[in-house]
């Protein structure tokens, strides 16, 4: 682990120093030939199908009557996106991404990281073993997660609720579907992220840990006001594609839905833009939800991204 | 060295309650496999009444056996389409990605930095949200229920032609590829046979990366296909699953079909630990 994290800051330092020297001029046509297949898939499978779904999302198809006859398709500008974003249903869908954010994204960051500053302190056999058994769950398909999940929420084949309800505490898990899913996904990235941070953790380099220790700094401080701050890249990184993650939204509540009737079809945006389309065959609305929660979460990474950047350019003026 | 640090460091947390710390995240994190692999050796009345597992109540041969000739042997079927979806997928999409590293990374050329900035966009896109936009096309095209719906979008990854580009700059150094140059090897010829082989191990990590990727989809093939041939395991399991109210004896057909889905993922993290590790590395070292 150490080496690999040292070996990538090495490597970044190479490639721009590299940079100066080898490149080779002129002589496209490789580069071209090398390139390409990236960028015509890219193109045909991100760009295109973006495009098309904002031109979709300014139709809507019109039935006359009693629906008899073909479907007229009539320009209406925006009225998709009008009709998504006043549709109270989907407005719900932001609303419980947001309390699933809140709820989330603290317990999943704060476990993996309290976990990846513990795993520093035990034995190296012990923390290879631990790094991969907790890195296990990503290796599960969310939908099979979902599923394992929900059996063990589901009274009579869980063994936990079982043996929660034979010592007297009654937990009715599946009348509340938002930590339900919140629970799903903590263990689901856990372990991921964990090793995410146990790789920045090991970065940080050993004078600046040992110098704290001299101060007589304990390891809580030394977490705290060392450890935590120094890693703050990779936190706000992982935070980052959390939320764009959470954004999407959409296995487990789907499946939790066949055993919990608290989750509505409309649960989430991304629910609510399949219903869309295959339930309501509202081809131009699903398209104007679908485009809505792309720009949400370019919205949100540029803010971060932006916030974070403006951050760390002030700290290095301040330490000049 | 471990010793000698940790003697330095006055710990205020016991030895006693991180260690304990540690048993109950693991315990958390592999309760549900282990319940995956208790239940699929249940049969249906012992799995849906909670019973725990007896020696004399094995049913796992059982249930393999109704789970190979359910509905005409689709499991399979289901589960080759998977190993066809993210096994080829993979090996295409890594080599288009190391392709692209490498050219980013060997190669000056006019609008490189924003050719790179737009694939570095392209790792935000949120991929679910655009599985809905896809299938929208995909239906105008006529590509909708056909293999090649769910194979073609799996062979794009920005995020791997950025790590790709890492690892070429950290394991094909500059002068080999000189060298060949100078030897007279032409410029596809030097890629071929010294930057690709030289670079195996990044080809290897954006592989897996895409391989679970891919066998974890649910949304694109759940929005793209209806015929159930073509299903890969994941979706096939989703489909089971809603019939289980109903029939309460599809439960054991969903857990065996589902311990079976988990577990190349499982064998290939941990024969591969060094290359996932090496992944999320370069990915967080930004």
């Amino acid at each position: 682990m150490i080496d690999s994290a040292t070996r990538t800051t090495a490597t970044r330092t190479a490639a721009t120093s590299r940079a100066a020297n080898v490149r080779r001029r002129g002589r496209n046509g490789a580069p071209a030939l090398l390139i390409a297949p990236f960028f015509v898939l890219f193109t045909a499978t991100m760009l295109v199908p973006i495009g098309y779904a904002v031109y979709l999302s300014l139709f809507t198809e019109r039935r006359s009557g009693l629906g008899f006859g073909e479907p007229e398709t009539v320009l209406t500008g925006l009225a998709n996106y009008g009709r998504a974003l006043t549709d109270p249903a989907y407005r719900d869908g932001y609303l419980t991404i947001a309390q699933y954010c809140l709820l989330y994204i603290p317990v999943m960051i704060g476990l993996s990281l309290a976990v990846a500053l513990l795993l520093d302190s035990v034995l190296a056999r012990a923390k290879r073993f631990l790094q991969l058994a907790l890195f296990l769950p990503h290796a599960v398909p969310g939908i099979i997660a979902a599923l394992v999940w929900t059996y063990l929420y589901t009274p009579g084949i869980s063994p936990v609720l079982d043996a929660l309800n034979s010592a007297g505490a009654q937990l009715d898990v599946l009348g509340h579907p938002l930590p339900a899913v919140v629970n799903m996904a903590v263990w689901e990235w856990t372990g991921y992220n964990m090793i995410i941070f146990f790789a920045a953790l090991q970065a940080v380099p050993r004078e600046v840990l040992e110098a704290a220790v001299v101060d007589g700094a304990g390891a809580l401080r030394t977490a705290f006001s060392i450890k935590i701050p120094l890693i703050k890249a990779s936190i706000v990184m992982v935070g980052l594609f959390t939320v764009i993650g959470s954004l999407q939204l959409f296995t487990e509540p789907m499946i939790l839905r066949g055993a919990s009737p608290g989750v509505t079809s409309t649960w989430t945006p991304n629910m609510y833009a399949y219903t869309a389309a295959f339930e309501r065959n509202d081809y131009g609305l699903a398209a104007a939800a679908s485009v809505l929660l792309a720009l949400a979460a370019a919205l949100l990474s540029f803010i971060v991204t932006r916030a974070t950047r403006a951050r760390s350019e002030r700290r290095t003026e301040a330490a000049r | 060295m471990s010793t000698h640090t940790k003697q330095q460091r006055p710990w205020s947390l016991s030895k006693g309650a991180v260690n304990g710390a540690l048993v109950l995240v693991t315990v958390y994190t592999l309760l549900p496999l282990g319940w995956l692999l208790t239940a699929s050796a249940k049969n249906t009345p012992d799995l849906v009444g909670g019973n725990p597992l007896t020696l004399g109540n094995v049913h796992l041969g059982r249930n393999l056996h109704d789970l190979a000739t359910a509905d005409g042997g689709i499991y399979w079927r289901w589960y080759l389409n998977s190993l066809l979806y993210a096994g080829g997928g993979a090996l295409l999409c890594a080599f288009i990605c190391v392709c692209a590293g490498y050219a980013f990374e060997v190669y000056r050329f006019r609008g490189k930095e924003q050719l790179f900035g737009l694939v570095l966009v392209g790792v935000l896109v949120p991929t679910t949200a655009l599985a809905l936009p896809m299938y929208l096309l995909a239906s105008k095209v006529g590509i909708v229920n056909t293999f090649w719906a769910v194979f073609i979008p799996s062979l794009v990854f920005p995020f791997g032609v950025y790590l790709s580009r890492i690892f070429v700059a950290g394991y094909v150094p500059g002068e080999v590829l000189e060298a060949a140059r100078m030897d007279g090897a032409g410029e596809l010829r030097t890629f071929w046979s010294i930057g690709l082989r030289m670079v195996t191990p990044g080809f290897v990590t954006v592989f897996l990366f895409q391989f679970t990727a891919i066998w974890n989809n649910f949304f694109l093939p759940l929005v793209m296909l209806s015929n159930t041939e073509l299903f890969p395991v994941s979706l096939g399991l989703y489909s089971w699953n809603a019939q289980t109210h109903s029939f309460p004896d599809f439960y054991p057909l969903v857990v065996t079909g589902s311990l079976l889905a988990v577990l190349p993922l499982v064998v290939a993290f941990v024969a591969l630990q060094r290359h996932w590790k090496a992944g999320l590395t370069a990915g967080s070292v930004k």
